[in-house]
């Protein structure tokens, strides 16, 4: 079965994952994918970021798609 | 010939959308980079009432995208020179001038006169703050906000029952997580893109166009020209964070829980010197000017591990530096050291120190 997870990722996580897009291997649920990328991004342990699937903001651990698109989505500051 | 002829020509706009706009008051909070489109736009467009809150100076590093200013402008307030330049070119809008940040004190009043508000700010503390103050006046609020290349946009508390920041973000991050313009660079005609789509939301809040960003956040990045949208449903656990009353809303330190760190003025930190309190100067040795005729103790955030021992002997501490920047990082890391010490930073270091005590 192929069946990959495609992130996408915004601001300052973009710069963490070294890439806007990235493709990830599948994955239960968004809690188990925030520890996977927290254990190859370590940096992203430190960070708060919201996480939308498909286009639509998740609240709480979500299980994950076949073949979602993940988006990362920090806050941003500046004026 | 009409100022508007050409908004009012607009098909669904006409007569009608035009007499909505110049009916209505506008708030814009933050007169930089996003203010000033967002100023421009709107009054251009024919708002008949825009209050302008900040509290800065304009400064050399603000020009690259803040077009209202120039090099004349140095030092100057900037509600004072955008509202001269925009009453200049329209002597029928009429503006209101707020020289001053938004604060959990002032923010009820001045956000309770107008119909609908904008967040333009640059930072965290004022973010929240704006949004949990629209929630409880029942306010629309255009919000965006940038970093380096990228943008966000949205329009929150629309109507009834609409998301909010805090639907979004339900989490402040923490203090240094995400650096601001001043640390990290921004490509001046971004805060433009993200500026005029706001302006754009106001006026479809206002005339009531078209289909509002409200439920939903549009991410925009300019070097790859792309944006990308996701819709937002409420989070309860969120907006059991948000402050329930106005007399709570009043009594919450959003700096501290953006940043984890209280902040003083010098003129609050002066006029409340006593036995309990000690005023701490975290620069490094050889910094000047230095602190004179006020009693103060050392202690350079390089050493900062060895704490000021005075658990027990004074109640309050409070740090200063050069610009008020390290001695946020030197309060967080000594509060971690001295829990029973309540620690302060006061605003703006010594460059902030006023020139009135200064004998």
């Amino acid at each position: 079965m192929y069946n990959k997870i495609n992130i996408k990722a915004f601001g300052m996580i973009a710069e963490k994952l070294g890439n806007t897009a990235l493709e990830w291997d599948a994955c239960e649920d968004t809690d188990g994918l925030r520890k996977e990328l927290e254990a190859r991004f370590p940096d992203l342990k430190e960070m708060k970021y919201s996480i939308a699937i498909n286009k639509t903001l998740i609240v709480g651990n979500v299980r994950l798609p076949e073949q979602a698109e993940v988006a990362l989505l920090p806050p941003f500051s500046g004026g | 010939m009409d100022r508007f002829e050409r908004q009012i020509l607009l098909p669904g706009f006409g007569k009608e959308g035009q007499e909505k706009l110049s009916r209505s008051s506008v708030l814009l909070i933050g007169a930089g980079g996003l203010g000033c489109p967002i100023l421009l736009y709107l009054a251009a467009a024919g708002i008949g009432k825009i209050g302008l809150v900040d509290g800065d100076v304009v400064s050399v590093s603000n020009l690259n995208r803040q077009v209202i200013y120039g090099e004349k402008d140095l030092g100057r307030k900037k509600v004072e020179v955008a509202a001269g330049h925009i009453q200049g070119k329209y002597r029928d809008l009429s503006i209101d001038q707020f020289a001053e940040f938004i604060t959990p004190q002032n923010a009820l009043k001045i956000i309770g006169d107008y119909d609908l508000v904008i967040d333009g700010s640059d930072n965290f503390a004022t973010r929240y703050l704006v949004n949990d103050a629209c929630v409880l006046l029942g306010k629309p609020l255009v919000f965006g906000a940038i970093y380096q290349y990228e943008g966000q946009v949205s329009v929150f508390n629309h109507r009834e029952n609409s998301v909010n920041y805090r639907d979004l973000f339900p989490e402040p991050p923490a203090l240094g997580e995400v650096p601001n313009c001043a640390e990290t660079g921004v490509l001046g005609v971004l805060p433009g893109t993200i500026g005029t789509l706001m302006a754009a939301e106001a006026i479809k809040v206002i005339s009531g166009l078209g289909k509002v960003l409200s439920g939903r956040v549009l991410f925009f990045n300019s070097l790859s020209a792309q944006s990308f949208e996701v819709s937002i449903s409420p989070n309860p656990d969120a907006r059991k964070q948000m402050p329930a009353s106005k007399e709570e809303f009043e009594n919450l330190d959003y700096e501290f829980m953006c940043e984890g760190v209280r902040e003083k003025d010098w003129e609050q930190a002066l006029s409340q010197l006593s036995e309990e309190a000690v005023l701490v100067d975290v620069r490094e040795e050889g910094e000047f000017p230095l602190l004179e005729d006020f009693s103060h103790v050392k202690l350079p955030l390089s050493e900062i591990q060895k704490g000021l021992g005075l658990s027990g002997r004074k109640k309050e501490a409070w740090l200063f530096c050069q610009s008020g920047v390290r001695s946020k990082k030197a309060a967080l890391l000594l509060q971690g050291l001295e829990p029973t010490l309540k620690i302060y930073s006061v605003r703006g270091g010594i460059l902030a120190f006023p020139s009135s005590k200064k004998e």
